[in-house]
């Protein structure tokens, strides 16, 4: 005989179940995680360059790069000095929270402020699988074009900040800045974003100061 | 929206809630998922379809029920679900203030009832 039988569970709950156990870890060791995300070429790798480089000796950081396949990010980051640990995806188009896991087996937390998490260029996936992080931070181009977070809602509806990459191209693009911080505020009002340039360092400072009392109010 | 990853997860609870009934077969299973999810319904038949080919879970019906947009405003409390589905701009209807509203459901994903046998 069939039965109804009511269940109300949430479908991503095993994820979120590794997710707690991550920012308990994370949270004993008052290591400050941010989860980049963004489409790929938007300057995700770029970015974490020049902040390793430029915080180098101020801040003990290292980073867990999420690709679908190669370790040319790694070792990109690596180059800066800094621990990377790579994840290749195979295929898949997110982080979860078990590879996390399994990338941590490579790190001491002890060592760290700042753990990046670079995660697989893509602005939809990325964004349902919870890591335990901080907060997510959305990087967008300015090549891409100014209506991207009003196409992709999820990422810049829940995260804290946007940090708007290429400006120094603004002159050569049809890219309305106002237009795309109304777009990401219009349900993310809190929301953080920096203009810069990681070609040529513009807007980097602020940046780094976002950084600086994030990893200050962890510790507290 | 990762659709394989979902049917996966959806079909270990489904497991794991037929194994606590005693049930062998299942009839169908109702999922709710909210219109910020973006979820893809025919993507996610499909992988459900194809990931439970001759299980127990095999030939089973899965509904899918959209739970649209409701936000509250910030300027004036009043809860109403964007026009035309712009997620850009989404002015209050009754006050126009069109930053900082609160999502009130659009957020969910859940398995919310099977039938077995």
């Amino acid at each position: 005989m069939a039965t109804e039988i009511p269940v109300v569970r949430n479908i991503l709950e095993a994820n979120d179940r590794i997710a707690d156990q991550l920012r308990k870890l994370f949270a004993a060791h008052k290591v400050f995680v941010p989860n980049l995300i963004s489409s790929p070429g938007a300057g995700k790798t770029t970015l974490l360059e020049r902040t390793l480089t430029d915080l180098k000796g101020e801040l003990r950081m290292a980073v867990i790069e999420g690709d679908v396949t190669t370790d040319n990010d790694a070792r990109r980051v690596a180059a800066t000095g800094a621990k990377a640990v790579q994840i290749e995806t195979d295929g898949g188009c997110h982080l979860n929270g078990s590879m996390i896991l399994e990338a941590l087996a490579s790190l001491d937390l002890s060592e760290l402020d700042i753990l990046f998490i670079e995660n697989v260029g893509n602005l939809v996936c990325p964004v349902e699988f919870d890591l335990g992080e901080d907060c997510k931070v959305g990087l967008l181009s300015v090549t891409e074009g100014d209506d991207k977070p009003e196409k992709y809602p999820q990422l810049f509806t829940v995260g804290k900040a946007m940090v708007l990459n290429k400006v120094d191209l603004l002159p050569y693009v049809d890219f309305d800045v106002e237009r795309a911080t109304r777009g990401a505020r219009a349900l993310n009002p809190g929301l953080e974003v920096f203009s810069v340039s990681c070609r040529n360092g513009d807007g980097l400072g602020a940046w780094y100061d976002w950084l600086r009392a994030a990893v200050a109010a962890k510790k507290a | 929206m990762h659709e394989a990853a979902i049917a996966q997860s959806l079909i270990e609870i489904i497991q794991q809630e037929m194994a606590k009934a005693k049930a062998t077969r299942l009839l169908s299973a109702t999922v709710v998922h909210g219109r910020l999810t973006n979820l893809v319904p025919e993507a996610l038949s499909f992988a459900f379809e194809a990931m439970t080919m001759d299980t127990p879970l095999a030939g089973a019906t899965l509904h899918l029920r959209q739970v649209p947009l409701v936000v509250r405003c910030f300027g004036c409390g009043e809860e109403f679900t964007p026009e035309d589905d712009n997620l850009l701009l989404m002015p209050c209807p009754k006050c126009g203030e069109e930053f900082g509203h609160t999502v009130v459901t659009g957020k969910e994903l859940y398995l919310e009832t099977i039938e077995a046998e």
